[in-house]
């Protein structure tokens, strides 16, 4: 059978993922598109397997800004789809419209998922369908995505119009000067849009627009180019406007004309009103941030103690279980003990740290996924927005970064649902300065030997510390690696909506599948690596002393570079390798090698290895480089390149090392 | 006038879009055109942004972009 691809389109919070899921079920594969970090999902549509759906990123318009609205075009221009599924929130038809009008500029088979009818329905609104279809030019059908209505009939409308290879036709929504500029310009670049393989229509409403990507891969002489500028320029003055505006106030005045023709309103509708009241307390000017504190903190407590903690501690029950029994069959097999080591160190200890991280990722992205779906995201950024506005982010990173105190493994992976591609990596890039709940031992080690009575005091400092050099370096890459305008918070406040189950089942899912599959090799790799160098020494002999281990070796090695930090030990140096794998391995690793029993022997022992203040110079620097192995291949992950999740750890342990310095060498003139 | 001078509770129709950009084609898109009715109907709690209605949906700006787009205040009825 022929295979269609099928690209799937529309605005944000238009019910889009709900829609994509319903046509492919779980069947679905996500990863990013070429070069950039946007989100690109495949699916093959139910009971069609010829049908490949590519979910598209949410936007408004295909201007050429945003990384997302740059993904969509050159998908659609360079992929060639052999049809675009554009959903419409039926009831916020005006504004996902403006989307509709520039797609149908690309002459690909299009069919109108017009979601969210039954919403319309039950406000007492009507939209004739059948009316908007024929103006259109384009078939519409009606869906509710949310209860899996109308389904049937898209796909069936899809077969069609690709069998039939039936394009959008009608372009009389352009008036006026604009239709004569257009058309001018379409006769002008008539060739050269052939050769490019653009459509015209779409290359000469670009080109009045101004948009540069077209202008370049026109290829346009210069001749042509100032007779262009010239139409461009009659047309401005005619209209008294410029050319932007000009072009978004036709499609709006043609959508205004369409709706009071196919739109049937009796008032605004049921989910609106019914949005202002829940608003009126969510928001509210003082009740706002507390509710948002209180919800945020139900999150925390339900995901790391209630829910999170016995799950954790039900899975490390069971890898012990099953490690005691391995370990009694290999013993009873007389198993060499490099080999059984290999099994029981290094094998069990890297499976069981990828799994500890399961139940945490699962159960908050339960959460996340219930209060994104219903709209309350969009509040919190609302409400934070101004906090987070001065170094260069908008309230949008705020439930990420805060995620980052409970661990960044998740927070990191949240990060995706950021409709900015800039703000996403730097929220990224931030998150692991937030202290994580693996670091608590540390805290727990240092203060019960160095600060037993100021424990809390040192904790909330280091918390402080955290925070003020995501904000310190906030300032920083605002104004370097991500100069330039960062993407405007003009943001929809979408109706609250209850969440469909499917949806936020198939979210968790997807989550627990992409953590295992991407992260597992990165820290599977990883453990049996650092299990090696802590076992063997470098004549491969595996080692009874751990101060003969590759990995004492290179702790001893690079020892000297924390001199100045004032802690030149290798037990400290190696400690911190071995903090990669895991945070809180810090604090085993530091037990081990100074043979401490016991908390108190080993208070007794960090202090030969520290004075007070370079005991906080060291948990600073614990506190705030590169983040563990976990955290590191959900970044990868995320920023989508090994290259730049290097460079994110090089600076995060750059920075973490100058915070250090600082803490001792000023520390040392008041010591 | 300007939108960010706007309260909460008042409309206003809107006469130009200034800026220039990323920022300006964005309010564009969002329906934010000359002779859009808006009305604010919120200012977040610390102050900033604001929370409008037009178009039918909801749409929240930051008060120094709202300041880019003249308004005509309508009176209230």
């Amino acid at each position: 059978m022929k295979q269609v691809l099928l690209a799937l389109a529309g605005n944000q919070n238009s019910g889009k993922t709900t829609l994509f899921n319903c046509l492919t079920g779980s069947n679905q594969h996500v990863g990013n598109f070429p070069g950039v970090t946007v989100e690109k999902k495949e699916g093959h549509v139910l009971h069609h397997k010829e049908m490949t759906l590519v979910d598209l990123p949410g936007i408004y318009s295909l201007s050429p800004y945003t990384a997302e609205e740059v993904v969509t075009r050159d998908f659609l221009l360079d992929e060639h789809p052999e049809a675009i599924i554009n959903i419409v929130d039926a009831t916020n038809i005006e504004r996902n419209l403006y989307l509709t009008l520039q797609l149908m500029e690309l002459e690909i088979p299009m069919v109108i998922a017009l979601n969210m009818m039954d919403e319309v329905r039950a406000s007492g609104n009507t939209i004739h369908v059948e009316a908007l279809a024929e103006k259109l030019g384009v078939p519409v059908v009606p869906i509710s995505a949310g209860k899996n209505e109308g389904i049937h009939d898209l796909v069936e409308a899809v077969s069609n119009v690709v069998e039939n290879n039936l394009r959008p036709m009608h372009f009389d929504f352009c008036t006026g000067e604009v239709h004569r500029a257009i058309h001018a310009i379409g006769h002008i670049i008539e060739d050269h849009a052939y050769h490019a393989g653009y459509p015209v229509r779409f290359a000469a409403t670009k080109l009045v627009e101004g948009d540069e990507p077209t202008q370049k891969v026109l290829n346009i002489h210069e001749n042509d180019l100032h007779l262009i500028d010239h139409l461009v320029e009659d047309m401005e003055k005619a209209l008294g406007t410029d050319r932007e505006a000009a072009l978004a106030d036709m499609r709006y005045q043609y959508i205004e004309s369409l709706c009071s023709a196919c739109v049937v309103k009796r008032g605004e509708s049921r989910e609106q009103l019914r949005s202002e009241k829940i608003d009126r307390v969510l928001t509210h000017k003082f009740f706002g941030i507390p509710i948002f504190i209180g919800v945020m903190f139900l999150v925390f407590f339900l995901t790391f103690e209630v829910l999170g903690a016995p799950l954790q501690s039900l899975l490390e029950m069971g890898i012990d279980a099953l490690s005691r029994q391995t370990e009694q069959l290999l013993t009873s097999l007389s198993v060499t003990p490099w080999l059984s080591s290999l099994i029981l160190d290094g094998v069990f200890t890297g499976v069981g740290s990828v799994l500890s991280f399961l139940p945490i990722i699962v159960i908050l992205f339960f959460f996340l996924s219930l209060l994104e779906d219903s709209g309350y995201m969009a509040r919190v950024a609302f409400v934070m927005d101004k906090l987070l506005r001065k170094i260069g982010l908008s309230g949008r990173s705020f439930v990420p970064m805060l995620i980052g105190f409970g661990c960044s493994v998740p927070a990191i992976m949240s990060a995706r649902t950021l409709s900015s591609e800039r703000d996403r990596k730097m929220t990224i890039l931030l998150t692991p300065f937030m202290s994580c709940s693996a670091k608590l031992p540390i805290y727990g080690m240092i203060t019960a030997a160095f600060f037993p009575h100021h424990g809390g005091l040192v904790m909330i400092s280091m918390y402080l510390l955290g925070i003020l050099i995501a904000i310190l370096s906030g300032l920083l890459l605002k104004n370097t690696v991500f100069r330039g305008n960062p993407v405007p918070f003009v943001m929809e406040l979408p109706a609250y909506r209850l969440p469909a189950a499917k949806s936020v089942l198939l979210h968790m899912w997807e989550k627990a599948k992409d953590f295992l599959k991407k992260a597992f090799t990165i820290i599977f790799l990883a453990s049996i690596v650092i299990w090696f160098a802590q076992k063997f020494s470098f004549d491969l002999q595996m080692v009874e002393n751990s101060a003969d281990s590759i990995l004492a070796k290179i702790g001893s090695f690079i020892a000297p570079i924390f001199a100045p930090l004032g802690f030149n030990d290798w037990r400290a140096s190696t400690a911190l390798i071995t903090g990669f794998t895991a945070k809180e391995s810090v604090v085993s690793t530091l037990s081990i090698l100074t043979g401490a029993g016991t908390d108190a022997q080993l208070s007794l022992a960090l202090s030969s290895i520290f004075t007070p203040l370079s005991s906080l110079s060291f948990l600073a620097f614990t506190i705030l480089y590169m983040p563990c192995v976990a955290a590191f291949a959900a970044a990868k992950r995320e920023l989508g390149s090994m290259r730049r999740a290097l460079a994110g750890a090089a600076y995060q342990t750059a920075a973490a090392y100058i915070a250090a310095l600082l803490i001792f060498q000023i520390g040392r003139l008041f010591v | 006038m300007t939108l960010d001078t706007l309260k909460p509770g008042e409309s206003g129709i809107i006469v130009s879009v200034g800026g220039v950009g990323a920022l300006r084609r964005h309010l564009l898109d969002m329906g934010l055109t000359p002779k859009t009715a808006v009305r604010v109907r919120k200012v977040a709690p610390m102050g900033d942004p604001i929370e409008l209605f037009l178009r039918g949906y909801v749409l929240t700006l930051r008060k120094e972009d709202a300041a880019n787009i003249v308004v005509e205040k309508e009176n209230e009825k």
